[in-house]
Formats: structure tokens, sequence, C-alpha cells
């Protein structure tokens, strides 16, 4: 990669988040029409990628990047591969159209610029996410998307039902987020690096070792909630509170795809064994059929199709871990043909919405002549999900059944329930394509007519891809899929399958699905009943287990704080000093580290001993002082007391500092208290005072014991020889004190004065919270 | 409290407290003194004042808002501080100049500087404090 | 010399302690200047008691000539000294506006910010 295009590359990666900064003002200056100059940012990133696509399909790999953090091995670093290549094409293809849409979606509507500022923050975190060659990188853009989509789809904030779908994506994906850190953390800790492109070699090591099982577990916990797996896709359907552009992008075509994307990538070093190859298919295979099942059961347009992403997830995560080398092609179709045709289905699906004010299916009905470009786009998306030839999903299906079509009970059984969830999927295609539009009129809430081109531009051009795909396939294999199948692979792969049909069993099972399909769409009505009536004998869903997580996560929360914040002084005190007195006696205690038996010093002078013996005396009247004037007095006297205290032991600059602060002490006192019609009176009952002397006296006796200990020992005099040494040579300051004040401690000194300073402005202020409420005089 | 003869010393004592708490501040490098026992001392001078003549004449007699002297005692002992920029040193180094005036050497310094500021802070927090406490019924 | 140092430092201490196990804010307040005096001796028997030499470097010499006290913990006690008259003022005048707004100082009986009862939050989204 020449420098150029490095830079060109990182460009590309920025380029989204430097459109969102920009759309809000863009919008406000041109309205919807903001959309226009706005598509050209995924354009040209489009375009730029559309570049690779030569050295790609030669089979290389392009790399290039920063160093960021490089004393942690973090890099902004890309591996462009097939894989990557097919994402960032996906991404930046779509969200073209999407941005368009967008724009005729929310015309009017007045939080449009911050729509397409969320909505290119998502495509940068996207792009980011499929490009990323270092896994912490990889990590941070996942999270991004999280964070994201969580924009997104609580964009309409108003609503309780959007914030809860908001809510739910971000915990559900989020913490998979969790366990995908924990699993390339210790994927790390495994292979000793941090690249993608490394990675690719340590293969045999992460599947040998023996923390290959929770790695893959963490690995999984992660892929599976972003890409909706079962039990983990309730989050989808409900995310379908977001506009119709944002599921349209997030939740056909990209961001549900992030977990697929990471297990193809991982398919190379993790793939393989026993566990990949049984977890991989059983999940997925169990996440088409609830999808589907649950698909059939919906009335809404969007919902119907959500479940059926839920079930073309559940498909990818199949064939993934299927472990053929057909699968994997028909992974690479698959998800191609799907990203193509769910995108242009939802965009048609909003366009209806738009157009008619209603998404339920069984008040819509005879829209092909009010609406004939949408009922077109409709169809040819239709025709490529339900697999026909010569549509590109007709490939997908064909390539998915060569691949999984076998003798072994395994493979009979994952056939069956790729016929079935096809099945059902084709049903629900051409219920979402034909029921809105044939048969009788029925009355929409608004008067449906054809929408703006904003509007019909992205479902067609999706729709007409799909078609062209299907008829140029060989095109398509050389530079797209082709490419994408060797990455998923890990070794190079030639797809060959084409639009022509060929007898063999694929076409067998083939002409089976659309038997089952035509079956279901004609007794729709009643395949929904019987789908309503086994949801309704179950019951209970993971959807309303949240509910219940969330509700307890709350008790729970307010349970254990009323427990530790009662909100009662005394409680937090006794807590506070009972730890106090525990910390300082029990280590002595427990390692034996108790003072020696002090001796009765000899030759202390009298006033030494009557000036203590003063301040217990004062200290014992503070305690017993049963009126303003005693406590006053006594604590002056304590005060003084201790000033004395340091000016017989050698610290004249304490006693006096001390001697002030107690005369100033005592007259704010006095002046307060002749104010405060309060008695310090001890107001405890005896049940209480017991408790209460026990946590005080151990607390006096744990610093007794604490400071009699430290005197024992050796004393350190290094910065006192250091002081005494350096105040006059180097401070030019004979008073030792003054000079660690001033000098050697200063700027210790200028936070204490800070600290006082601050100190007179909150009491200040205190006082004038009442002031300013009665006069608004100076204090 | 408040008699005459009170009302009457109260002036000339504050007075001469104030000085004497400059003199504790001045001497403070080289005996017991310095910043913070000069700030209070002079703040007990002002309390002496206030108890006898009122808060509006303390007010009155120290001119600032005694925050604002406390702020301005931050200030320059922050510019003790900085003045070592201007001489590349690290911060808070202390700078001396020796210069003579009327014959006489007079040692002046950053650390001089610093602790005026130490005083300042100290008398206009501290007042400020004592005066809101007087200041009457409602506080 | 320690002995009666310390003793009198304990005492300090535990009457501190017992005086902020009050519910009263009066007491809890008094209690507080306690722990301050308490606090400083500590700090200052830690660094050794030695008697009436202050640590001054008499003029003539570079170098204290006695042994005198030890300047450090008095240097960080002056500091605290100021600090916890501070902090004392500043406690003062919250009891003071919170026994004139709420006509108590039991701290038991402010529940303006906690009330006895307080509703369960909201569990909606």
């Amino acid at each position: 990669m020449t420098p150029d295009t490095m830079g060109l590359t990182f460009l590309a990666f920025c380029l989204p988040f430097l459109g969102a900064l920009v759309a809000p003002a863009l919008t406000r200056l041109l309205g919807h029409n903001a959309a226009w100059p706005l598509a050209l940012i995924p354009l040209a990133v489009f375009l730029h990628f559309l570049g690779f696509n030569a050295e790609v399909a030669r089979g290389e790999i392009v790399t290039g990047g920063y160093a960021w953090v490089p004393s942690y091995n973090v890099s902004f670093s890309w591996l462009i591969d097939g894989l990557s290549l097919a994402f960032l094409l996906l991404i930046s293809g779509i969200g073209t159209l999407i941005v368009l849409y967008a724009g005729g979606y929310l015309k009017g509507h007045r939080h449009q610029g911050r729509f397409f500022s969320f909505i290119l923050m998502f495509m940068g975190s996207m792009l980011g996410l499929v490009a990323s060659d270092s896994f912490l990188m990889l990590f941070v853009f996942w999270e991004l998307t999280s964070i994201t989509s969580f924009l997104l789809i609580g964009f309409d904030h108003a609503r309780e039902a959007s914030r809860r779908a908001a809510l739910q994506a971000l915990i559900v994906t989020g913490g998979g987020g969790l366990f995908l850190l924990a699993g390339l953390l210790l994927l790390w800790n495994v292979t000793d690096v941090t690249q993608l492109s490394l990675l690719m070699s340590f293969g045999a090591e992460v599947r040998a070792s023996p923390f290959y099982l929770p790695l893959l577990f963490l690995i999984l916990g992660g892929a599976f909630t972003k890409s909706a797996q079962f039990p983990f896709h309730f989050w989808l359907p409900n995310a379908m509170e977001a506009p119709t552009p944002v599921s349209a992008y997030l939740h056909s075509a990209t961001m549900v795809k992030a977990g697929v994307y990471l297990l193809m990538r991982l398919n190379p070093v993790m793939g393989g064994t026993p566990a990949w190859e049984t977890i991989l298919p059983a999940f997925g295979g169990l996440t088409l059929l609830v999808g589907a099942v649950l698909a059939i059961r919906q009335t809404d347009l969007k919902l119907m199709l959500a479940y059926t992403t839920v079930a073309s997830l559940g498909l990818l995560v199949m064939l993934t871990g299927f472990g053929s080398e057909y699968a994997v092609a028909a992974a690479a179709l698959y998800l191609v043909a799907h990203s193509l045709f769910k995108g242009a289905l939802f965009m048609v699906a909003g366009l209806i919405d738009h157009e008619t004010g209603t998404r339920d299916i069984t008040k819509l009905g005879g829209l092909r002549g009010a609406m004939p470009v949408t009922f077109l786009a409709a169809l040819l998306a239709a025709l490529s999900m339900a697999g026909l030839p010569p549509f590109f999903g007709f490939l997908a299906k064909e390539e998915i059944y060569v691949a999984l079509a076998g003798g072994s009970l395994r493979a009979i059984a994952f056939t069956a329930a790729a016929v079935i969830g096809n099945g059902l999927m084709f049903a629900v295609a051409f219920a979402v394509a034909l029921k809105p539009f044939l048969g009788k009129r029925v009355e929409t809430p608004k008067h449906p007519h054809e929408g703006p081109a904003l509007l019909w531009i992205g479902p067609m051009l999706l729709a007409v891809k799909g078609l062209v795909i299907g008829i140029f396939s060989a095109v398509a294999h050389a530079l797209l899929t082709s490419p994408l199948a060797s990455a998923i692979a890990g070794k190079p792969q030639t797809v060959t399958i084409s639009a022509i049909p060929h007898v063999g069993a694929a076409l067998l099972l083939s002409a089976l699905t659309v038997a089952f399909g035509i079956v279901i769409f004609l007794v729709l009505d009643k395949a929904r009943a019987a789908a309503n009536r086994l949801v309704e004998d179950i019951g209970w869903g993971p959807d309303r287990g949240f509910d219940q997580v969330m509700r307890g996560l709350v008790r729970a929360a307010v349970s254990v704080n009323r427990l530790t914040q009662p909100g009662r002084m005394e409680v937090y005190m006794t807590a506070t000093f009972a730890v106090v007195a525990l910390a300082l006696l029990v280590p002595p205690a427990v390692y034996g580290e108790w003072p020696r038996a002090p001796v009765w010093p000899a030759n202390i002078p009298f006033h030494e001993l009557a000036v203590m013996l003063l301040a217990v005396l004062g200290i014992g009247a503070v305690l017993a002082a049963n009126n303003r004037l005693t406590a006053i007095v006594a604590l002056g006297i304590q005060g003084f007391c201790v000033a004395l205290l340091f000016l017989l032991f050698g610290a004249p600059d304490l006693a006096f500092t001390q001697f002030m602060i107690e005369t100033l002490s005592v007259v704010i006192l006095a002046l307060a208290m002749t104010r405060l019609k309060l008695t310090p009176r001890d107001h405890r009952s005896l049940r209480e005072k017991i408790p209460d002397a026990v946590i005080a006296i151990a607390c006096g006796l744990g610093f007794a014991l604490y400071l009699l200990r430290v005197t024992q020992g050796r004393f350190d005099t290094a910065l006192t020889d250091f002081f005494n040494l350096y105040s006059k040579t180097i401070a030019h300051g004979a008073n030792v004190v003054n000079v660690i004040i001033v000098d050697f401690r200063g700027t210790d000194t200028l936070g204490e004065i800070a600290v006082v300073m601050v100190t007179g402005l909150a009491i200040l202020s205190i006082i004038r919270i009442r002031k300013g409420g009665k006069a608004g005089g100076e204090a | 409290m408040n008699t005459l003869i009170f009302r009457t010393v109260a002036p000339f004592l504050t007075a001469l407290m104030v000085l004497f708490s400059l003199f504790v501040l001045l001497r403070g490098h080289n005996e017991p003194g310095g910043g913070f026992i000069g700030g209070l001392i002079a703040v007990s001078a002002l309390a002496i004042f206030g108890i006898a003549n009122g808060i509006a004449a303390v007010r009155k007699a120290l001119w600032f808002h005694p925050m604002a002297i406390s702020a301005f005692g931050l200030f320059i002992a922050c510019l003790a501080g900085l003045l070592s920029m201007v001489f590349a040193v690290p911060f808070m180094t202390g700078l001396w100049v020796y210069p003579v005036i009327l014959g006489v050497e007079i040692p002046l310094s950053t650390v001089m500087l610093f602790d005026a500021g130490v005083y300042l802070v100290v008398v206009g927090a501290i007042t400020s404090i004592a005066l809101a406490l007087e200041a009457g019924d409602d506080l | 010399m320690e002995l009666p140092l310390v003793l009198l430092i304990g005492v300090f201490f535990a009457a501190a302690v017992y005086l902020m196990l009050s519910k009263f804010l009066v007491r809890v307040l008094l209690g507080v200047v306690l722990l301050g005096n308490g606090v400083n001796l500590l700090l200052f028997a830690n660094g050794r008691v030695l008697r009436e030499v202050p640590p001054i470097i008499p003029a003539g010499h570079d170098v204290p000539v006695t042994l005198t006290a030890n300047p450090l913990p008095q240097a960080l006690i002056l500091t605290a000294i100021v600090i916890s008259f501070s902090f004392f003022a500043f406690l003062l005048v919250l009891v003071y506006r919170a026994y004139q707004d709420l006509g108590t100082d039991n701290g038991n009986e402010m529940r303006v910010a906690e009330p006895e009862n307080d509703p369960l939050p909201p569990t909606g989204y």
C-alpha cells in the first residue's frame, strides 16, 4: 500500500464521522435535501473501497494503518480481504441508499439533522468494525455500533416503547460486548498477538489450547447477542421501534451481521472443531426455525421482516459452523443476497407505511395502481428472498442445499430445518410483496400515491442488483463471492454456481421449499392463527424475561440502598468508627504486634502533668456540659491546654496559632450558640450510651496503642535532618518550621490556603442563600 | 461588653494588634511567626473592633470585601510561585534580591511575598466568616 | 516522656468519637473540634517529643547547634490547625442554617433529601 492510498483509506474511515459533525448544520441549511450531499460521503467510501476489488480478487490481502498506543500494541490498522471488502461495500453501498431514503422518509422531521448524524456515526463504526486488523480496535468499534444503534433505536425518544427497545438493545448487545472483550483478551493471552492478520497462523494453537472452550463461549456470547441468535433474538424485533431507515440498515444489512462477521472471521482460527460444528449449527438452526415461525405470526410488515431477519441470521450462523466447503460458499452468497433483498423489502415496508399510514398487512390491499414503482421493487426483492431463478437469492439457496444435502442424520436434520425455514420465509416474502398490492383496494389512514424519488431509489436499486448479480453470476463470483468464501474458509475457494438450474438433489429440495412456501402462503391466515396459539401456549418468552430481570434489578438496587443508606446519621457514624476501631485493634492482635509494656517516666515536670490533667478535665467538662456556656468554656480550656503543651514541647509557632484559633473558636461559638436555642445535653439513653462508649473507648485505645508502638520503634530522621541542614543554607531562613511551610512545601501550603479561601466562600454562600431569598443584601 | 471604655480603647487596640501582626508576619522567616499566625492575630484584632463598634465599622475600615482580600492573597501567593517561570526555574523556587535602601540591605524574596499571600488569605477568609456570624439575628 | 501524652491522646480520641456518635449535631460539632486537636497531638507525638528547644537556627550558624524539636510535624500541624478551624466554622454554619430552616439539630429528623418512606423508583423505561 502506498502512502497515498494509506492516507486515503484512513480518510475513508474518518469521513462518516466528519460527516456526522456537519450533518445537523447542513440539514438546517438545506432541509431534507441535505441527503443528497450527505449521500456523497458513503458513496465516496464505496468507490474508494471498490478500488481494492482487483487486488482482493487476485487473492491479496491489503493491510495498512498507523500505530496508536504502541506500548499496548494497539494500532489503528486495517485488514482488507474478501470478507471485509464484501462488508465494506455492503455497508457503504447500502448506506448511500439509506441516507437518501432517510432524506425522504424523515422529511420535515424536527431532528432530521440529528438522525443523519447518528446514522453516519453508525456507518463509521460499522466500517471500522469490519476492517479493523487489531482486535482491540474491533472491540472499540463493536461497542460504538452498540451505542450508535442505541441512539438510533431510541430516536423517537418520546415514546416509551422506543426507549425500552433502545435500552434492551443496548443491554443485550452491550452485555454481549463484555463477553467479547473477555474472549478477545483471552485470545490475546493464548496467542500473544493482537492482529487478526497474524492470528490466522495461530489456528492450531488456539484450537489445541486448554482455554479453547471458555474462549469459544465468550466469543459466541458476543456474536450471538449481536446477531440476535436464540435466545437473544428478542431485541431485534423490538428494535423495529426505530424509524424504518434504521431498521432497513442496521437490522437487516449491517449491525446484526456483525456477529456473523466475527464468526466468519474467526472460522479459520477457531472453526473445524467438534464444539464449533455442533454449537453453531445447533443454535443457528434453532434460531432459523424460531424466527420463521414467529415471522408467520406477525401482521405488521416490519415485524414480519424482522423475524425473517432473525431466521436468516440463524441460517448464516448455521452455515458458518456447518463445516464444509459448500457451506462456506453458501454463507458467502446468502450474506450478500440477504443484505440486498432484506434492505429493499424493509425500505418498501417503510414506504408503504409512509404513504398509507399503516403497516398492518390485514389493513392493506390493492396498492398496485397507486404505487407501481414500489410494487415492482417489492416484487423483485421478494423473488430474490423466495429464492426463485434467476435471482441472486436462488443461487444462495441452491448452494445452501448443495452444502447441506447428505445422507447422515446430521445432514438430514439440518436440511429439514433449512427447508422448513426457507419455506416459511418464502411465504413471508410474498405476503410482504403481494398482499398490500394485490386484491381489493382497502381504505387506509392516508391517501396513498407513489412516494418521492428519494424514497424509491433505494429499494429499487437494491432489488435490481439482486437480479443483475443473479444473471451475471460469473462476474460477481470472481469479484465478490469467491474472495469472500476464501476469507471465511481461510483457504482459496471458487464459487461457481449459476442461475441456470441443474438437475440434482439441490433442485429437488428447492422445489420442495417452493411447494411448501406456496402452501403456507395460501393458508397464511390459518398458519398465523396456529403460530399464535403455539406462542400463547408457551406464554413466557425471553422478552418478558428481560422486563422481569430489569424490574428485579431495580428492586435489588433499592433494597441494597435501603440497607446501606438508611439516612440515619448515627448508623453511618457507628459503622465508620466501629471499622476504625477494628482496623486499629485487629491487625496487632493477629500479627502479635502489641507495644511493649510502657514504663512511667521518672522525670516528668509537675507543670506538664498539670496541663495534661487540665486538658482531660476540659474534655470531661465538654462531655458532661448541660448548658451552652459550660460547653464553650470547657472547649476553650482543652484548646488552650493543647496550645500550652505545644509551647512546652518546643513548638512556639504552633502554640501561638492554636492560641489564636481557640480564641476565635470561642468567639464564633459564642456568637452562634447564643442565638441557637440548643443545649449540648446528651440525650442518649443508657442503652444507647453503652455501645457508643464501647466503640469510643476502643477507638481511643486503638490510637493510644498504635502511637505507643510507633514511638517504641526506630525514628528515621532523614527528612528532619534534610530540613535542618538546608533551611538556612539554601532557603535563607532560620525558623525551620516557617521555611518548610512557605518554601520547601510551598505548593502544599498554596493548596491549603486555597482550601481556607474556598471555605470562606462556601460559608458566605450558605448564608446568602437565606439572605438572597429575603432581601438580597450583602452578608 | 459594649462599654464606653471598651469602645474607646478598641480602635487603638486594633491598630496596635494589626501592626503587631505585620511584625509577626515579617519576622516569621527567622523567628517564631509567619503568615498564618500573623493573619490570625489580625483577625482577632478585627473581631475585637467588630464587637466594640459593630460589623458595619469593620466593613468600612477594611474598605475591601474580606473575600476580595482573601482572593488577592491567593493571587499573590500564586504569583510568587509563578515568578520562577520568568527565571526558568521550577515552580515555587525561592528567589532573593538584596536591594540597599537608605543604606540598609533589605532581603526581599518571593518566599516573603508568598507568606504575605498566606497572611491575606487567612485575614480575608476568617474575617469574612467571623463577620458573617456576627451579622445580626438572621445571620 | 511519651506515656502521659499517649494517654492524653487516647482520651482525646475516645471523647471525640463518643461525641460524634450522638444524633445531635451540636455534639458532633464539639466532637469534631476534639478530634482535630487529637489528630494534631498524634502527629506531633509521632515526630517524637523533645522539650523546650524550638527548631530555630541561632544567628551566626547555618545548622541548629543543639538537638531541637522536630520541625516537620510542626509544619504539618500548623496548616492543619487553620484548616480544621475553617472546617469547624463551615460545620457550625451548616448546623446553624439547618437549625434555622428545619427547627432541629437532630440528624435523624432531617429527612428532606431522604424522606422516610421513599417510594420505589419507576420500573418503566
